[in-house]
C-alpha cells in the first residue's frame, strides 16, 4: 500500500468528495477560484514527494550524526551566553508535557490556568533573581531583551542616545545596533580596560546606560560606578545579568539597576545550536507600564477563586497598534515554563550550589590553564564562572586543535571587542557539570595544543 | 511507638502536597506555598573539584548576603505540581483549537523526536562551522525549501517569531530605500484589517502608518490605495489571503501600483497555509515575505511559543539580509552529502544580526522534518484540506450566524454575532466562553476590527469532518439557546472549566505580577 500524501490530513477521499458536493463543487481546484489563473503555480512545488516518518527521522539522524556535540563527542568549555548545564530527566519530562507544548498563548484564561500560573511563578523567580519588582513572561533571547530594555530606557528618558558597554555580549550589541536604525537611535559602545568598562564622564543627552554583570569576559563590573554614570546622565541603568551567577552575586537591583535583562537558557534548556533560548526581562515597578511583551497577573474568577490572566494588555500591539512601544506578541513561553520547572528542581539551595560549583570549576580550570607556559590571563579583573586567556596560539586555532582531542575549548575572542584589546584570546566557561578529571584532561590537551 | 502523627501543616499547601485532586478542577497552590524549608530535588555530578568557599571565590563587595529564595520542594511534589497545572490547560493535543489567524494545526510527534536528537540539541552555537556541518546543511536545505514555497530568492532564518520577522522585514525595506532614494520615504501602507503587530512593527521600523480601507468585498480598495500612493511611500504590508480569509484578487495590480512609485511589497505570512503549492507570494509581486513556522509548518506553539519567523526576499534584496547566513560552499569537496561544504557568510550590505545566534534552530529543524514528511504534494494537500474545511464550515454556519463576506473563502472564515447580540444580548465573547464548555477552544474574537462582534474561525486541515460537524453543532446550539428562552448560559459561561470568567479589570487595577506583590 502506498504512503498517503499528506500524513496529517485525516480526510478520506470519500469525505473530501462529500464535502465538495455539499459546496456544489466537483474538484478541490475549484476551491481556489479566487486565485487568478495567472498566479496559479503550474506543476506544483518543486520539492520532493513526501517521505514516510521513519525515512524523515533517518534523514535527520544522519544530519545530526555529522555534528560534533557536547556530551556525545566533546567536553564543553564554551559559554558566551550558551552553557552546558545539567538538564535533569524531571525537567525534560515535565516541560515535554503536551499540554504545555501544544497550547497557544493564553487568550482564554479559563482554559489556560496551567500555563498562566507557571508563568506567574516564573515571573516571581526572575524578579527575585534580578532584585527588582516585576518580570515579564519572557522575550525571545538575551539580545531581544536588551533591545527592548534600550527601547524602554530611551522612551522613559526621552533621549535616543545609548551608552552600551563592550562588556555586553557582542551579538546582543549587534542586534541593538540593527534595530537602532529604525527609530534613529545613536548607539555608542564604551570599550573595556583590563576587563572593566572604562565609562567616560557622563554627558547630558545620554538616554540609556547599559552594562553587563558579569560581563562578556566573565569579569565582575563595578555596578556602583555604572549607577553613578547613569545618575549623572539622568538615564535609566540597564544591566544584562547572568541568572546563574546571580545565585552567588548581589542582584543587579541591589546595585540600583532600573531594568535587568538576561539569557535564561541556563535554566533547563539544552544548547540547541543557539535557539530556542529564553529572554529574561525585569524592571522596577516604576516602569511597569512600559514593560514589553506579556505580563501575567493574579486575580479572581466570578466565584472568587484565585486565577491568573495576562494583564496590562493595553500596552500591547494588538490594542495600541502603531502607538505600542513594542511589537512583541508571542514570546518563548515553553522555555519560561521550562525555567520555572528547572528553578523549582534546583530550589533555593540548588541555585546557590550551581553558581558555587561553576565558580569552583572555573577557578580550578583557570589555575590549570595559567600553569601552562605561555598562557596568560587576558585581563586582571575578578571573574566568577567564565574567564578570558591569551595563549601563544590564537583562540580559533586552539578550538580546532582541541576539538580533535574531544574538547570544545571555548569561544574565540575578537569580533566586537577590537577596541577592548581581546584579539586572539579565548573565552573559557566551566559549569557544574565539569569534573576534576575532565578539567585535568583538558589542561593536558591544552598544553599540547599551544606548543 | 505511639508518637504524635499530627503537626505536619497540610493546610499550608491548600490541604495537600502530592494528593490527587479532581483532574484540573481544583485550584493549585503555587510552588512557593508547597515549599518546605530544607527540602530539595536537585542532584548534581560529583566533580572532585576543590571546594573553595564563596568568600574565597567572590570579592566581598559582590557576594550576595542571602541565597535567592526560589522554592524548596521534593522532586515528587515538583512533578505533581506541574502535572496538575497541565491538567488545567487546554492544548491542541486535547482537542480542536479553531483560533482564526493562529493556524492551530496538529503538531506531529515525529517532529518532537527530531527536536530531541542529541546530535542537534547538543551543538554549541559558537562551535566553528567544521564541527556542525549537519546543522549547516539542514539550515541551508530548509532555507531553499522555504524559498521554493514562497517563490523568493533567499532567506534569513534568524527571526525568532512572526513579529521579529516583521521588524526584520521593515529594516530590510529601510536599508533598501536608504541605499536608493530613501530620504523622502516615510510611510508604510497597511489595510484596516491588518494584524496589530503590523502597525507596531512599522512604528518601530521608523515609519508612519497610512491605513487604507477595505472595499465592500472585504479586500483592499484599489482606488483608495492609489489615492495614497506617492513617492513618500516605502511600502505596503499585506497578508494574502487577508484576515477575513479572502484572497486579494487584485494583488497583481496592487503590486504594479506600489512598484510604480518605488515602494516594496511586504507579505505577512500568517495565512500562508491557505496557498501552499497553489500560489506563491513571489509570483504575486511581493519583495519581502515572513513566514510563521509555528503556524504553517506545524511547530508547536508552546503556550505562547518559541516560534520562528524566517524572512525571504527577492533577488535584489538578498544583499541586505541579516547575517551571518548558512551557505553552501560548492566545489571544495568535504563533509556534505554531495561533497559540498557549508559555512557562514555575511551578506555584502547586511542590516546586521537580529538574533543572539542563528535563530530558533531546533524549531527550524522541526519545520524541516515537517516539510520532508509532507513533500511538495503533501503541502498542497494541506492547503486543499484547510480551505475545504473552512468553506464547509461557512456553508454550515450560514443559518445560525451572520457571515458578512459570504463568498468562497480560503483557510478561515469570519462570522459575526452582531445580530445575535441585538436579539439576545449574547456577544461574541459570550459565544466564545460558552464554546469552551462544549469542549472546544474558542475562535479568535473581536478581530479583524472591521467586523462587528467578529468570530474568526480557522479549523485547519488536521481536523476531521466529524470534528467540524461537532464544532458546527456546538455553535448552532449556542445560537439557538441564546435566541430561546434563556440567554443566561452563554453570559454565565464557562462554568465547567477550571475557573469561571476571570476578573481582568481587577488584575490590571490591583496589579499582582509576582507572588511577592500580593497585598
Amino acid at each position: 500500500m502506498r504512503e498517503p500524501v499528506g500524513h496529517y490530513v485525516p480526510h478520506t477521499d470519500a469525505e473530501i468528495d462529500a464535502m465538495l458536493a455539499a459546496l456544489g463543487l466537483s474538484t478541490v481546484d475549484e476551491l481556489f477560484a479566487a486565485v487568478p489563473q495567472a498566479l496559479r503555480l503550474a506543476g506544483g512545488l518543486d520539492l520532493p514527494p513526501g517521505l514516510s516518518e521513519p525515512d524523515v527521522l533517518a534523514r535527520l539522524e544522519e544530519l545530526a550524526a555529522r555534528n560534533q556535540v557536547s556530551g556525545r563527542d566533546l567536553v564543553c568549555f564554551a559559554g558566551a551566553g550558551a552553557y552546558d548545564h545539567e538538564v535533569p530527566a524531571v525537567t525534560r519530562s515535565l516541560a515535554g508535557r503536551a499540554e504545555f507544548v501544544t497550547a497557544y498563548t493564553p487568550y482564554q484564561a479559563e482554559v489556560a490556568q496551567g500555563v498562566l500560573q507557571a508563568l506567574f511563578e516564573f515571573q516571581t523567580m526572575v524578579a527575585r533573581l534580578a532584585g527588582v519588582g516585576v518580570a515579564n513572561a519572557s522575550l525571545y533571547d538575551g539580545a531581544s531583551a536588551t533591545v527592548e530594555a534600550v527601547n524602554l530606557a530611551t522612551s522613559s528618558s526621552g533621549r535616543p542616545s545609548v551608552w552600551i558597554s563592550q562588556g555586553v555580549h557582542p551579538h546582543w550589541r549587534q542586534v541593538v545596533t540593527t534595530f537602532a536604525a529604525g527609530e534613529g537611535r545613536d548607539v555608542v559602545e564604551i570599550p573595556l580596560e583590563d576587563g572593566l568598562t572604562a565609562w567616560p564622564d557622563a554627558r547630558n543627552g545620554v538616554g540609556a546606560v547599559v552594562a553587563a554583570y558579569p560581563n562578556y569576559l566573565g569579569c565582575l563590573e563595578d555596578l556602583a560606578r555604572a549607577r553613578r554614570v547613569a545618575d549623572d546622565a539622568g538615564a535609566p541603568l540597564v544591566v544584562a545579568f547572568d541568572p546563574v551567577a546571580a545565585g552567588l552575586l548581589r542582584s543587579p537591583g541591589s546595585w540600583g539597576a532600573d531594568v535587568v535583562v538576561g539569557e535564561g537558557q541556563a535554566f533547563g534548556t539544552t544548547l540547541n545550536f543557539g535557539g530556542p533560548y529564553l529572554g529574561l526581562f525585569a524592571c522596577t515597578e516604576e516602569h511597569v507600564r512600559r514593560l514589553p511583551g506579556r505580563l501575567v497577573g493574579q486575580t479572581v474568577d466570578t466565584e472568587g477563586r484565585t486565577s491568573y490572566v495576562t494583564t496590562l494588555r493595553t500596552r500591547e500591539q494588538d490594542i495600541r497598534r502603531e502607538r505600542a512601544s513594542s511589537n512583541v506578541c508571542t514570546n518563548q513561553t515553553l522555555m519560561a515554563v521550562t525555567a520555572a520547572i528547572q528553578l523549582g528542581w534546583l530550589g533555593t539551595s540548588g541555585l546557590n550550589e550551581v553558581a558555587l560549583r561553576c565558580a569552583r570549576g572555573a577557578r580550578y580550570c583557570r589555575q590549570a590553564l595559567l600553569a601552562i607556559e605561555g598562557v596568560e590571563p587576558l585581563v586582571s579583573a575578578p571573574v566568577l564562572r567564565e574567564f578570558a586567556i591569551r595563549a601563544p596560539v590564537e583562540g580559533e586555532v586552539l578550538v580546532e586543535r582541541l576539538a580533535e582531542e574531544g574538547f570544545l575549548a571555548g569561544v574565540p575572542l575578537g569580533p566586537g571587542l577590537e577596541a577592548s584589546g581581546c584579539d586572539g584570546g579565548l573565552l573559557v566557561a566551566v559549569t557544574e557539570r565539569r569534573t576534576r578529571d575532565e578539567i585535568d584532561a583538558f589542561a593536558a590537551a591544552f598544553e599540547k595544543a599551544v606548543r | 511507638m505511639g508518637g504524635d502523627t499530627k503537626g505536619f501543616a497540610a493546610d499550608a499547601a491548600g490541604g495537600r502536597a502530592s494528593s490527587a485532586p479532581l483532574m484540573g478542577r481544583e485550584s493549585e497552590p503555587t510552588l512557593f506555598e508547597l515549599s518546605q524549608p530544607g527540602r530539595r530535588a536537585w542532584s548534581l555530578r560529583t566533580t572532585g573539584v576543590p571546594e573553595w568557599t564563596p568568600e574565597e571565590l567572590v570579592p566581598r563587595a559582590h557576594l550576595r548576603a542571602e541565597p535567592v529564595e526560589v522554592a524548596e520542594v521534593s522532586e515528587r511534589d515538583l512533578v505533581a505540581h506541574f502535572t496538575r497545572l497541565s491538567h488545567r490547560q487546554y492544548a491542541v493535543d486535547v482537542g480542536a483549537y479553531p483560533l482564526g489567524s493562529c493556524t492551530m494545526k496538529y503538531n506531529p510527534k515525529l517532529c518532537d523526536a527530531v527536536a530531541g536528537l542529541p546530535g542537534l540539541t547538543g551543538a554549541h552555537p559558537a562551535a566553528p562551522a567544521s564541527l556542525v556541518p549537519g546543522w549547516l546543511e539542514l539550515l541551508v536545505a530548509l532555507e531553499e525549501a522555504l524559498c521554493e514555497v514562497t517563490g523568493m530568492a533567499a532567506a534569513t532564518l534568524q527571526p525568532a517569531a512572526g513579529a521579529a520577522g516583521e521588524l526584520t522585514g521593515l529594516m530590510l525595506m529601510r536599508a533598501w530605500h536608504e541605499a536608493g532614494d530613501g530620504s523622502r520615504r516615510r510611510r508604510v501602507i497597511i489595510p484596516d484589517s491588518a494584524h496589530g503587530t503590523n502597525p507596531a512593527s512599522v512604528a518601530l521600523g521608523g515609519y508612519e502608518v497610512t491605513t487604507v480601507a477595505s472595499d465592500a468585498r472585504g479586500c483592499v480598495d484599489v482606488t483608495a490605495l492609489e489615492a495614497v500612493l506617492d513617492e513618500t511611500v516605502a511600502g505596503i504590508m499585506l497578508t494574502n489571503p487577508n484576515t477575513l480569509g479572502l484572497f486579494e484578487e487584485d494583488i497583481a495590480s496592487i503590486a504594479a501600483a506600489v512598484h510604480e512609485v518605488g515602494g516594496l511589497l511586504y507579505y505577512d505570512g500568517a495565512n500562508l497555509n491557505a496557498i501552499l503549492g497553489v500560489a506563491r507570494p513571489g509570483d504575486m509581486g511581493f519583495d519581502i515575505v515572513h513566514m510563521n513556522l509555528h503556524k504553517t509548518f506545524a511547530t508547536p506553539h508552546g503556550g505562547g511559543e518559541p516560534g520562528a519567523g524566517p524572512v525571504a526576499v527577492s533577488e535584489r534584496l538578498a544583499p541586505f539580509l541579516p547575517g551571518p547566513r548558512p551557505v553552501r560552499q560548492p566545489g571544495r569537496g568535504g563533509d556534505g552529502d554531495g561533497g559540498e561544504r557549508f559555512g557562514w557568510e555575511m551578506p555584502t550590505r547586511s542590516i546586521g544580526r537580529v538574533h543572539s545566534w542563528h535563530g530558533n534552530a531546533v524549531v527550524l529543524a522541526r519545520a524541516y522534518a515537517y516539510i520532508l514528511a509532507n513533500g511538495g504534494d503533501g503541502l498542497r494537500r494541506v492547503a486543499d484540506a484547510a480551505v475545504l474545511n473552512a468553506n464547509w464550515l461557512r456553508q454550515r454556519l450560514r443559518g445560525s450566524y451572520d457571515i458578512p463576506y459570504d463568498r468562497p473563502n480560503m483557510h478561515e472564515l469570519v462570522v459575526s454575532a452582531a445580530n445575535l447580540k441585538r436579539r439576545s444580548g449574547v456577544k461574541a465573547l459570550d459565544v466564545a466562553k460558552r464554546l469552551l464548555e462544549e469542549g472546544f477552544h474558542s475562535p479568535t474574537v473581536y478581530f479583524p476590527l472591521t467586523v462587528e462582534e467578529a468570530l474568526m474561525i480557522e479549523p485547519t486541515e488536521t481536523e476531521s469532518p466529524q470534528t467540524l460537524e461537532a464544532l458546527a453543532h456546538a455553535l448552532e446550539v449556542i445560537a439557538a439557546e441564546a435566541l430561546g428562552d434563556d440567554p443566561g448560559p452563554a453570559k454565565e459561561a464557562p462554568r465547567t472549566t477550571p475557573v469561571s470568567r476571570v476578573d481582568e479589570a481587577r488584575a490590571a487595577r490591583q496589579l499582582v505580577p509576582t507572588w511577592d506583590a500580593r497585598p
